[in-house]
């Protein structure tokens, strides 16, 4: 039998029962259009992380205290005091650790700035000039805190651009003064808009000498962050296992496992947001699949109510010559029609409602969270029900095709 | 070597605990060309015959040989081919395919055939044709009448140029005047293209169109004579 007549037999089978034919792959559009609003979105998101850990530059080695986190558990690791001065000299060493620019120490509060009336609660990053370099921000009014600033611990503030709009409004700020923690600081520079860079928010931030936070603000000598700038993308990996090597003779460890520090490079960081975005979206498209099963399930249904009350046309079929595999083929592709248009549905829903996320998600984050219609997802989603047909629809399709002619055309 | 040959045919219908004897011992055969109408009381067996001798279900005893070999010996794609190719089978019940048209319901035998695709349309249309539908070939079954229905049913049988027709009733829903339609065609096809015709009715009337005929009584042929006066249903008039 000729394919084209066989797609035109089973497009009309579906066709005398269109109402019917739509409800029932409502569970294939469904399922369909959820695993492809996970995946799309699951990309989006991955991409939009992709880009900003990108922004951190490959020549960024970042040592931060505690063990790797591996867990919740170990989330407490980060306020370990393992980083000192010490720590940052002996990494500055050329002798200890080759091939590094410069190290750039960081502190972080959550503190309250106020300008009389307006306050604003945000991150205080205390740091050194070379951070300009690392993160690729400057001051565009005014200047950067400076080296002088850092060995005088002084009370000056860099705000970022929604910082300085919180508290000044279109009011200039340059030359003023705020209240970090109730001291006073004077405002040397402004930041224009820039947006996420690595993990951090430039415009919401608000950059002081680090000696002054350390001292003034949060009252300890450790840093939370060594920021490393390595000579080149190459030379890198030198650098991690020159940094760890040092820190261990430094602290008497011989167990990696004991480490109380830990190195991140932008491709760790690419490797486990990969991770966890994969595993994420394995398990969102795992409960979507569930409905596929599901729907499977109403299109075998269906599938044998349709083989019954067509009992007198196999029979039919089969008196002038159809073999078995006729009638199978027939009910087979008819089956698979219906999955293959409910993934076409779903696949065109979900790119519809992904978009919508992309839009709603880019209001909600607040940066530009990318559209993203993945090929291979749409390819997958009409293979995936596909199948569901082919599977689901076997045995419909043998009960049909193993109709004796006889019986088949005495059926009432 | 004759085509259809039955030495002791039976069929027993088992539903459960009850046996329902069908065919209890026919024995028959029919050469190439001939037009054969099987006459009998209702109940007596005639469709079970035709449906064995048509390969849609198979005897229950004795032997069915078709064109010299057994038919419990064809495989299940051979059987299917034989449907196609070498039998043509018209309905009492018509059965043609509802939201389908003529000509699309003509064609059907031959989407399972081998026969190229290019010539389906061509060979379908031909049918149509030869039974005098031309007029209703792109009609749905809907919009025919019973007559015409009957033509169709026929018009498929045809269409793969078999070497058999079978006909279960196939003038019994209609008028008279349908009915002889339907007669002229079945005539014509013995006559001028050789087609072997075994037919079904309980009318003696129409039975008169075929050169003989066999009577059938609670599964067992009563008789099988030759028509002496045979109808012919162009003239209507009596044959010598
Ligand atoms: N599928 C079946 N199961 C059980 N018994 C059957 C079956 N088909 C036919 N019979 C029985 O076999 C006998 C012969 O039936 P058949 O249909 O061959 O009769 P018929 O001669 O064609 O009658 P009619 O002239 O009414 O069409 C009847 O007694 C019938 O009840
Ligand atoms: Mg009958």
């Amino acid at each position: 039998m000729y394919l084209r007549y066989t797609l035109k037999t089973a497009f009309s089978g579906l066709r005398r029962n269109t109402g019917r034919s739509l409800l029932t792959i409502l569970g294939i559009v469904i399922g369909i259009t959820a695993i492809m609003i996970v995946l799309s979105v699951g990309e989006g998101a991955e991409s939009l992380i992709l880009n900003q850990v990108s922004a951190l530059g490959a020549q960024t080695v970042i040592v931060e205290p505690g063990r790797q986190p591996s867990g919740p558990a170990d989330f407490a690791e980060i306020f370990t005091d393992s980083l000192k001065q010490r720590e940052r000299e002996a990494l500055e060493n050329p002798a200890n650790v080759r091939g590094v620019d410069f190290v750039v120490p960081e502190v972080i509060a959550v503190a309250a700035l106020s300008n009389e009336s307006e306050t604003t609660r945000v991150n205080v990053i205390g740091t050194a000039p070379d951070i300009q370099e690392i993160l690729a921000i400057s001051a565009n009014e005014g200047t950067f805190i400076t080296e002088d600033d850092v060995r005088q611990a002084a009370s000056s503030v860099v705000l970022g651009a929604t910082v300085k709009e919180d508290l000044f409004g279109s009011a200039p700020a340059l030359g003023k003064k705020i209240k970090i923690k109730g001291r006073t600081f004077r405002v040397v520079g402004l930041i224009d808009p820039t947006g996420q860079v690595g993990f951090l928010n430039v415009d919401e931030i608000a950059i002081i000498p680090y000696t002054t936070a350390q001292r003034y603000l949060l009252g300890i000598d450790h840093f939370n962050v060594l920021w490393l700038h390595a000579e080149s993308g190459e030379a890198v990996s030198r650098v991690v296992r020159d940094v760890e090597l040092t820190l261990r003779e430094l602290h008497d460890i011989d167990d990696p496992e004991k480490d109380d520090f830990h190195v991140v490079t932008q491709e760790d960081a690419i490797e486990s947001i990969g991770i966890i975005t994969t595993v994420l979206t394995a398990l969102l498209t795992s409960v979507a699949a569930i409905s596929l099963v599901v729907g499977g399930v109403g299109i075998m249904n269906i599938m044998l109510v349709s083989v019954s009350e067509r009992t007198r046309e196999i029979g039919l079929r089969k008196a002038v010559g159809a073999r078995n595999e006729d009638i199978m083929a027939q009910f087979l592709i008819e089956a698979v029609m219906l999955t293959g248009i409910g993934g076409i549905v779903g696949i065109v829903l979900g790119a519809l409602f992904s978009f919508i996320a992309a839009l709603i998600l880019a209001q909600v984050v607040g940066t530009d969270w990318e559209f993203i219609f993945s090929i291979t997802a749409a390819v997958a989603g009409l293979l995936v029900a596909s199948t569901i047909g082919l599977v689901f629809g076997i045995y419909p399709a043998r009960q049909a095709a193993q109709k004796s002619p006889i019986e088949a055309l005495r059926f009432e | 070597m004759a085509l259809i040959e039955l030495t002791n045919l039976e069929k027993v219908y088992r539903q459960g605990e009850v046996e329902t004897r069908a065919l209890r011992g026919v024995s028959f055969s029919v050469e190439k060309g001939e037009f054969v109408a099987i006459m009998g009381p209702s109940g007596s067996g005639k469709s079970t015959l035709l449906h064995i001798l048509g390969f849609l279900d198979p005897p229950t005893g004795g032997e069915y040989l078709f064109q010299g070999r057994s038919a419990v010996s064809y495989g299940e794609d051979e059987i299917s081919h034989i449907r196609n190719r070498k039998l043509g089978f018209v309905f009492q019940a018509f059965n043609l395919l509802p939201r389908t048209t003529v000509l699309d319901n003509v064609m059907l035998p031959l989407l399972y055939s081998d026969v190229p695709e290019r010539e389906w349309k061509q060979k379908a249309t031909k049918a149509v044709e030869a039974v005098g539908l031309s007029h209703r070939i792109h009609h749905e079954p809907a919009q025919l009448s019973g007559g015409e229905k009957q033509r169709v049913a026929i018009a498929r049988a045809l269409v793969t140029d078999p070497e058999v027709i079978f006909a279960d009733e196939p003038t019994g829903n209609l008028d008279s005047k349908s009915g002889k339609a339907i007669m002229e065609i079945l005539q014509e096809l013995n006559d001028k293209q050789g087609h072997t015709i075994i037919l079904i009715t309980h009318e003696t009337y129409t039975a008169e169109h075929a050169g003989r005929i066999i009577r059938i009584k609670d599964g067992l042929v009563e008789s099988d004579r030759l028509v002496e006066e045979r109808r012919r249903a162009d003239t209507d008039s009596l044959l010598k």
